[in-house]
């Protein structure tokens, strides 16, 4: 019953990112494609929860849905001329893209099909992620987590350099 | 009964139309939203052989540090994206071909 359950639920994060992620890739209207990556992200955190890992799932919500889509949309809103309120976005070579995306779907999936996977079955019910990861980001992974408060400093000072609009001297 | 091939699967795909999005669209906007696709696939593949393949929590770890370099680029991708707005006018990266005026 439990395992029912678990089959029902993936099989319905899994349809609600990949048609929204086909929303975001063959829409025309690029507006339709950022509002169509909301449901993406959220499908993927349905699916990082399905596989036990809560702190990422949330971690996904607030960063992708909170920060990086309001970029995007931000992006999107002040590159368009607001005459021109088709925001239309044209596609080059989609018959050559296919094929090539095809078959490179096709062969990691072949990949995957062929591989024997090693596959550990963990039967004791879940715990939450939440303390483990806080401990071993202090522990063992306190190297990348400074180096990435670093990088992330970085880029917010450099985002806002470039963003900003240069005084010009006339 | 799901396996870790179904979350592959999904993963794939999804990666499949990130790549799709890069190669044929003109609009930087839409490159960015492809990458982030690419993203979002390679970070399911972490968490789902971290599930599967005993790897306890560094497969977490490696999805949230992704998560954060994706916000740093996400920035500084739309930061460039007005510069180019503003010079050239046009958001097409056809069209964005000078390395100086």
């Amino acid at each position: 019953m439990f395992l029912q359950l678990f089959d029902i639920i993936f099989y319905f994060f899994a349809t609600v990112t990949l048609i929204s992620a086909g929303i975001v890739v063959f829409s025309k209207n690029i507006v339709r494609s950022a509002f169509s990556l909301v449901f993406t992200f959220f499908g993927i955190a349905g699916l990082y929860v399905l596989l036990n890992a809560d702190f990422v799932a949330v971690a996904q919500l607030f960063v992708y849905v909170g920060g990086i889509l309001v970029l995007l949309l931000f992006a999107v809103m002040l590159t368009q001329k607001i005459s021109n309120l088709q925001m239309k976005i044209t596609t080059l070579h989609p018959i050559i893209a296919i094929i090539l995306v095809a078959s490179l779907i096709g062969v990691l999936c072949g990949i995957v099909r062929m591989n024997d996977w090693r596959i550990i079955t963990i039967s004791e019910i879940p715990q939450s992620t939440a303390q483990s990861i806080g401990k071993a980001l202090i522990t063992t992974h306190i190297l990348p987590f400074e180096i990435i408060s670093v990088i992330l400093l970085v880029a917010i000072i450099g985002a806002a350099m470039l963003a900003r609009k240069s005084e010009k001297k006339s | 009964m799901i396996t870790l091939h179904h979350f592959l699967f999904v993963s794939i795909i999804l990666f499949g139309l990130g790549v799709y999005a890069v190669l044929t669209r003109r609009n930087a906007v839409m490159v960015l939203m492809g990458i982030e696709l690419i993203l979002n696939a390679a970070n399911l593949n972490f968490v789902a052989f971290s599930r599967y393949g005993g790897l306890k929590l560094d497969g977490q770890m490696f999805a949230l540090f992704v998560i954060i370099l994706a916000a740093a680029e996400a920035a500084v991708a739309l930061a460039i994206i007005l510069n180019i707005y503003q010079r050239f006018n046009t958001i097409n990266v056809d069209d964005v071909d000078t390395l100086k005026e």
